[in-house]
């Protein structure tokens, strides 16, 4: 299974294997060569099985979840995502700033859930930089998002300098 | 006035481009209404009863001669020829049709206007007194500072999906016309012992169902900490303001929740990871805004005019008009005059286009080109002479604008209610036009200082709460009544209004408010206004007047 994800601007199939809520131990089991991405309560009761598993092991956060649950062990992660319960909530976008900017995190972090083309420039902004977009959205039209605004006033994670400070 | 760059142009340029888009993917089906709907909210757009209602932004209430002519020709070409002042200092229109906003925001990009985050679940227009700038006494201009607020919350990434709308207020004058305690975060201006620029923050005040004034989490944020500590409020907010209930997700009920001490120190948290960063305001930035907002060229005038004073002595209609609706002037021989927009018979706040145009000329003529809009859905002429006065008041009297009632009972602040608004419970508008015609002029000039706000429903744009009386639209098994409140103010002394008992219905209004009109009239000491006369004597005779023994007669809401 193939996830439609837009990374870097453009359309690139992705292999990772989002595991749902109610992920258990045999469904990670069945799964030992595939990599996974797991919801945060199972990340932090199953280490052990996690650590000995060959392939990798991502964590996606839930909107009402923060890094700093996961902040230990952001070294030992390719990719944090965090879902949009629906679009309208706006919490996982400070979760990606903080992500960035308090603890520093570079690997990816991946949009999951309810992610539409119209949030596809702020959620850049705050240092989203993969995208799995809801099933029914057209990609040829998503790709045009990054482009909506040609500059903006704040600072951000693309831009750290606020327009104050260029202008 | 702020003016444009190239930044700011392409910035509105860009937004029409997306909004434009985002309607059409919508207007094809390629956009459901759940997921168009946020988009349109903060474009100022929402589907109102009859039609859509466009709620363009006026920041901070600043208005120029050329813009105000827009609005004229926005009404005239997608309305039905007028708009409707708000209490954000904003002005909306009530018939456009949604094909037709897209191109309605590229004419207000023009004149470096536009409707972005008017609505929404995002940060709002930022609102100030209306005086700012020319008020004496005043700590320091807060324009520069609503312009820098402004540019930081248009298109925030990070806060345009907050758990509810949020609302902000900046006032630099000392008597607070901008109701600044009753919103999500109040900044008060002003100067430390070393003569230091900074606010005192407030946060939490909001009216609707909840009303709260706000409570104080910083005693003096030195002015070049702004952004920083706004941007940490917001992330606490975004974070824990409450998801699961629409009526609880205000930041005052987070606050409320939290306790006051621990959101301080959640906010002072977060902040010290942003203090000092790249948000840290500038000395270039800061002169930069406030060069905007410099004087204009006053001429050196003797404070006296003699052509005011004549036209005092012979005409008692202007000097009745004089007395209510001109302001002291920080500059000898200027006054500021106040436009009321509430004269009895048209709708409070309503502006045809024709008086829109005609205003725009009088500030041209009269006052630098620039006018004001004022939360109590009024206008503003800011720079006035005193030698113009008398020919600036005959010219007003040409277009039915020479309502002498401002600050009085009849000069209310009114939602469009139930005969626009798809919220109301109940009309706002009938209501206001009973109760000012319930009085004449003498009898609203002995009465004296008096606000009179009207809900049309619990979510308050009439500022109900914050009137001295306050007239609140309520749902009776499918009937119209209005529940009376007393004691509110949204001065320096906010106070929330209390509800005197069982409310009434349409007819009945009327008689209510002038029986509590005789109440403060026979106790009055010389003098002594409204609010005053009421918090001394507590709501008990007021009470008694309206409901005598019979109170048991109505059923409590």
């Amino acid at each position: 299974m193939t996830t439609r994800l837009i990374k870097s601007g453009t359309l690139v199939s992705d292999n990772w294997v989002l595991l749902g809520a109610a992920t258990d131990r045999d469904a990670v089991a069945t799964m030992h060569d595939r990599d996974v991405i797991v919801p945060l309560s199972f990340w932090l009761s199953e280490q052990d099985l996690i650590s000995s598993r060959p392939s990798r092991t991502a964590v996606w956060l839930n909107s009402n979840e923060t890094p700093e649950a996961i902040a230990g062990s952001l070294d030992k992660l390719a990719l944090v995502a965090l879902n949009f319960p629906e679009f309208k909530d706006g919490r996982p976008y400070s979760s990606a700033r903080e992500l960035r900017q308090r603890f520093g995190y570079t690997g990816e972090i991946r949009a999951i859930g309810d992610v539409l083309r119209d949030q596809l420039f702020f959620m850049r902004r705050c240092g989203f930089d993969a995208f799995a977009l809801r099933d029914d959205q057209d990609i040829e039209i998503a790709l045009t998002a990054f482009n909506d605004f040609t500059d903006a006033y704040q600072p951000a994670i693309d831009q750290p300098l606020p327009l104050f400070r260029r202008r | 006035m702020y003016r444009y760059d190239q930044y700011d142009h392409q910035m509105l340029a860009d937004r029409i481009a997306q909004f434009r888009d985002q309607t059409q993917r919508f207007l094809a089906g390629q956009l459901s209404d759940a997921e168009f709907l946020p988009l349109r909210l903060q474009n100022g757009l929402y589907v109102q009863r009859l039609a859509p209602m466009l709620r363009v932004a006026i920041p901070y209430g600043m208005l120029s001669s050329t813009q105000m002519r827009k609005l004229a020709f926005i009404a005239d070409h997608f309305d039905k020829g007028y708009g409707h002042l708000t209490t954000r200092q904003n002005i909306q229109f009530n018939w456009p049709a949604l094909a037709d906003v897209p191109e309605i925001l590229a004419h207000l990009a023009e004149v470096e206007m536009h409707a972005i985050q008017t609505s929404g679940n995002c940060i709002r227009n930022t609102t100030t007194d209306q005086f700012a700038g020319v008020a004496v006494d005043e700590v320091e201009d807060a324009r520069a500072y609503c312009e820098i607020i402004r540019q930081w919350s248009t298109f925030h990434p990070e806060f345009a999906f907050l758990p509810r709308k949020f609302k902000i207020a900046v006032c630099g004058t000392q008597q607070d016309q901008a109701a600044t305690q009753v919103h999500d975060i109040g900044l008060y201006l002003l100067k430390n012992e070393n003569n230091e620029i900074g606010f005192r923050v407030l946060v939490g005040g909001g009216l609707g169902r909840t009303p709260v004034i706000g409570s104080e989490i910083k005693a003096f944020l030195p002015q070049e900490h702004l952004l920083s500590y706004l941007d940490a409020i917001l992330r606490v907010y975004n974070r824990e303001g409450r998801r699961d209930n629409k009526y609880k997700a205000r930041i005052k009920i987070l606050v409320k929740e939290t306790g006051t001490s621990a959101f301080r120190d959640k906010v002072e948290k977060e902040w010290q990871l942003l203090k000092d960063g790249p948000l840290t305001l500038t000395n270039a930035e800061l002169e930069r805004c406030r060069a905007f907002f410099h004087d204009p060229d006053y001429k050196a005038l003797p404070t006296q005019s003699s052509a005011l004073e004549n036209a005092l002595s012979t005409d008692v209609l202007f000097a009745s008009w004089y007395e209510q609706n001109t302001s002291a002037h920080k500059k000898p021989g200027y006054t500021i005059v106040t436009i009321c927009v509430k004269k009895t018979g048209f709708a409070p706040g309503d502006l045809d286009s024709d008086q829109m145009r005609f205003i725009a000329d009088l500030a041209e003529r009269y006052s630098f080109g620039e006018m004001r809009i004022t939360h109590t859905q009024n206008l503003v002429l800011a720079d006035v002479e005193k030698n113009e006065l008398y020919n600036l008041w005959q010219a007003l009297k040409t277009r039915d604008l020479e309502a002498d009632n401002l600050g009085l009972l009849s000069d209310m602040i009114c939602c469009p209610g139930g005969d626009f608004c798809s919220l109301a419970n109940a009309k706002s508008i009938p209501v206001a036009e009973a109760i000012q015609r319930r009085f004449s002029a003498q009898h609203l000039r002995e009465i004296g200082q008096l606000s009179l706000n009207i809900s049309g429903c619990m979510n308050a744009c009439g500022h109900h709460h914050v009137g001295n009386i306050g007239i609140l639209g309520v749902d009776k098994k499918g009937e119209e009544y209005f529940q009376i409140s007393l004691g509110g103010s949204a001065d320096h002394n906010a106070a929330l209004g209390k509800i005197v008992g069982p409310s009434f219905s349409q007819d009945e209004v009327p008689d209510v408010i002038d029986k509590i009109v005789n109440v403060y009239q026979q106790h009055k000491t010389p003098g002594e206004k409204f609010i005053n006369t009421y918090n001394r004597l507590g709501m008990e005779p007021f009470k008694e007047a309206l409901y005598g023994n019979k109170s048991d007669d109505h059923t409590t809401d």
